[in-house]
């Protein structure tokens, strides 16, 4: 079984080609299980990462440097009464968190992770993907409007007139970076998520330098408007603090809240993804026309064994500078043996790179090819979700009707010339 | 919203004020009374209780808001969830003991409250305090200001939704407090004056201290520019946000930096020069457009006049004794005195009657806050919520002086 798994997740076969009902089943859990991780994992970083711009530090009580937070959390959240308001409707409120995290996940099941790491393949993969994950605009508007209280339903009213000043910005720019698929000797694009990385690789640029500055200025549309679609500052006007409490979630508590917070940074990740796919070359690693070789391909796939040892040397370091009193000794065996554990996968990949470029057909170097496309994948969103923390802690937040004028005014005449001389541009060079 | 829902902003004979009276031509132009059948929309305007508990009302101030969408179509303040009766507490206590009373209004900038007091209370005695306590007091005084100013900084920018700031200026802050707590012992509610001068002679270092923060605070001041001043977000969320003319202030009694922020030049340190303030070289910072963002940089500005103060009185502290000659028990003569003084916040005036006994007959205090908080709703009629909260943060109130 471990055999068919492995070869499914070097398999050369899209997934959605496969046919295998059941491998796509555990694809679907597998990823399940990652994003809530990775979602725990953000916890904690946008915590630290914020602490740090704030000259402060953070969790550092529950496990060392606070690295069971996310744990804490997440069992405080699982413990606390569920309340649901007296004046509330009942279904909608229950049923609005679902929403929220069913459209969050969804998206995932086309993310191309790899050429084959992927649920499925989509030949309308894009628009499936914008049209389920501006979804969890109505869970928010739902949330709003059965909590029956003024605060959300303002969160709610602002969370519609969000989405709709900034899907439109949003799809233009998405539009341009299909057309730029379609400049090939063929002349026919792709919707498809795996087709738009591959256009890339054979028009040998990521579409974020292609017509410089076309694809940049479209890549700023997108990324401005992502962090408006997911809520996030200087765009979270529907649960902004300071002005609406938290907005639409105002009376959501426990488990139904956690699932908000839980579809928010499922979005985050989401939309980070669409990104990398359409401007970053998605899950190639850097320079793959270039650098090509044997040698090359082993020094790009030593990079998730570095990376495991780098994050190992700095939980050892920080151990080793843990003082010494008593009530630090069990934190620092605690940093230390995770920091072990690092090492562990650090050496485990360093294996898997060494012996699968000893051969590449044998099943360690299928792993290793796939390893390496969810690996750079990965790094990719991550620098996206670095800068959503960036952003937080950075900028004040928008107002309302500002943030319409920005979306009406300038981004979508913006993506929308962006569009048109896209295609004149292109046009011309075919 | 119905009439139930509104019962609590009424006032005891049973009219509702200020946020409802607009109510009738609201009402008329919403819903056509001639037509009986409902609109398809109802769209009647909302009443939204902002507060007593809320993140942005800087403690418990509760701002019944009436929106037509998020239009604020009018506001009514309702205050006195802080109201401890300091004014009648001073009935019942001598003048000595009332002194540390006076922290606990404005308690972000103690010191002032007591240097208002103090000084009130010394001139109905008709004493004044030596050259050196008056440096120390000015010192103290403006270092007391720059805090406040730095929290009003703070808190202003998390309201508009930048919440790295605050974490900055609470640090700067703190080594504000650090010099007090090492003069007086306390941080926040100092009682760090006496009625007469000063209790305690300065600790030794204190110039060391007063001049390592000169030298330390402008390039904060300048880190706190570069986030803020050029922010592309917070220049759209201040200007032309809350604007108000400089008759209008006048009308309402408002002072400090938000009448300055109208253009009009008013400073009672220059313009009815207590302590020694006449020594001193500095100038009045003045904004154009009364709105917050010329509010913000008023500020910004007083911060670095203050600074300009505190180095040309921590150079120039003259030698001498810290305490004029009061008796020990302080029993002034029949009369009233009012003293205004220049507080962070604005006009801060104490009104002491006193009957020629050691209590006096009452105490009445003009709070900058209470009186610039009238401002609100003219400041933000016609915007919407979110500029709502701009602007009780660029009042700049604290809720213990508002309430007493």
């Amino acid at each position: 079984m471990l055999n068919q798994f492995m070869s499914y997740l070097g398999s050369t076969v899209p997934p959605g080609n496969a046919g295998n009902q059941l491998w796509a089943l555990i694809y679907v859990l597998i990823i399940f299980a990652g994003v809530s991780g990775a979602v725990l994992c953000m916890n904690w970083i946008e915590r630290k990462l914020l602490a740090h711009f704030q000259i402060r530090l953070g969790p550092m009580r529950v496990g060392p440097h606070g690295l069971l937070q996310p744990f804490a959390d997440g069992l405080k959240l699982l413990l606390k009464e569920d309340i649901i308001p007296a004046g509330a409707d009942k279904f909608a409120f229950w049923v609005a968190p679902v929403i929220g995290l069913v459209a969050a996940f969804t998206v995932y099941s086309v993310i191309p992770f790899g050429p084959s790491q992927a649920v499925t393949d989509m030949n309308i993969g894009i628009l499936f993907m914008l049209g389920v994950s501006s979804l969890g605009a109505l869970a928010i508007v739902t949330a709003g409007w059965a909590s029956n209280s003024h605060y959300p339903l303002m969160g709610a009213l602002r969370s519609s007139a969000q989405l709709v000043s900034y899907e439109v910005a949003m799809g233009m720019a998405v539009v341009s970076a299909i057309l730029m698929t379609s400049f090939n000797t063929k002349g026919t694009g792709t919707l498809s998520m795996i087709g738009i990385v591959e256009a890339q690789y054979e028009q040998r640029v990521w579409f974020l330098f292609k017509f410089f500055p076309l694809g940049l200025l479209a890549f700023v549309v997108f990324a401005i408007a992502m962090v408006a679609e997911t809520n996030r500052a200087p765009f979270d006007l529907p649960e902004a603090e300071s002005e609406l409490t938290a907005g639409f979630h105002t009376e959501y508590s426990g488990l139904r809240w956690s699932f908000f917070m839980l579809a928010e940074y499922a979005a985050m990740m989401a939309v980070s993804s669409i990104a990398v796919t359409l401007w970053m070359g998605g899950w190639m690693r850097p320079f793959p026309n270039l650098l090509q070789g044997p040698g090359w391909d082993f020094l790009f796939s030593l990079f998730p064994a570095l990376t495991f040892a780098g994050l190992a040397a700095l939980t050892t370091f920080g151990a080793a500078r843990m003082p010494t009193h008593l009530y630090f000794r069990i934190q620092r065996i605690g940093l230390a043996a995770f920091g072990a554990v690092l090492g562990f996968v650090a050496l485990l990949l360093l294996v898997i790179a060494i012996a699968g470029r000893a051969n590449a057909a044998n099943l360690a170097g299928r792993f290793d090819v796939g390893l390496g496309h969810v690996y750079w994948f990965l790094l990719k969103v991550a620098i996206f979700m670095y800068l959503f923390i960036w952003y937080r802690a950075t900028w004040p937040r928008y107002r309302f009707d500002q943030l319409m004028a920005v979306g009406w005014k300038v981004m979508l005449p913006v993506s929308l010339g962006v569009l048109i001389v896209t295609a004149i541009v292109g046009v011309i060079l075919a | 919203m119905t009439d139930a829902k509104t019962t609590d902003a009424r006032r005891s004979d049973g009219t509702l004020p200020n946020a409802v009276s607009t109510r009738s031509h609201v009402i008329a132009s919403h819903l056509d009374l001639d037509t009986p059948e409902k609109p398809y929309l109802d769209s009647n305007e909302l009443i939204l209780n902002m507060g007593p508990q809320h993140p942005a009302t800087h403690g418990v101030l509760r701002v019944i808001l009436k929106l037509d969408g998020e239009k604020v179509l009018g506001t009514e303040c309702v205050i006195g969830y802080l109201h401890r009766g300091v004014e009648k507490i001073a009935e019942n206590r001598t003048y000595t003991m009332f002194n540390p009373y006076v922290d606990r209004m404005d308690y972000v900038a103690a010191i002032s409250n007591g240097l208002g007091y103090c000084q009130a209370v010394e001139k109905l005695l008709n004493v004044e305090a030596p050259p050196r306590a008056n440096y120390i007091r000015v010192i103290l005084t403006e270092l007391n200001r720059i805090s406040s100013h730095l929290l009003w900084l703070g808190t202003h920018a998390l309201d508009i939704g930048a919440m790295t700031p605050l974490f900055y200026t609470f640090r700067d802050r703190e080594e504000i407090l650090k010099i007090f707590e090492k003069y007086c012992g306390a941080r926040l509610t100092t009682h760090a004056f006496r009625i007469g001068g000063l209790q305690y002679e300065t600790y030794p270092g204190f110039e060391k201290d007063v001049k390592n923060f000169l030298t330390f605070v402008p390039s904060k001041i300048d880190d706190y520019e570069a986030l803020l001043t050029g922010n592309r977000i917070w220049i759209e969320r201040t200007k032309n946000v809350g604007v108000i003319s400089g008759e209008d202030c006048i009308a309402l009694g408002v002072t400090g930096p938000v009448l300055r922020a109208s253009g009009v030049k008013w400073d009672l340190r220059k313009a009815q020069p207590y302590a020694n303030y006449s020594d001193f070289d500095f100038e009045i910072p003045t904004g154009e457009n009364g709105d917050t963002f010329d509010r913000y940089i008023v500020r910004m500005l007083e911060m670095r006049q203050s600074l300009r103060i505190i180095e040309q009185a921590v150079n120039g502290i003259p030698e001498g004794p810290i305490m004029a000659k009061v008796p020990k028990v302080i029993k002034p003569p029949v009369g009233e005195i009012y003293h205004s003084i220049e507080a962070p916040k604005g006009e801060l005036g104490y009104f002491i009657v006193s009957d020629g006994s050691t209590q006096p007959y009452r105490v009445r205090v003009r709070p900058p806050s209470f009186v610039n908080l009238q401002a609100l709703d003219l400041m933000v009629r016609g915007m919407l919520v979110a500029d709502v909260v701009a602007v009780i943060g660029t009042i700049d109130i604290v809720l213990g002086e508002v309430d007493r």
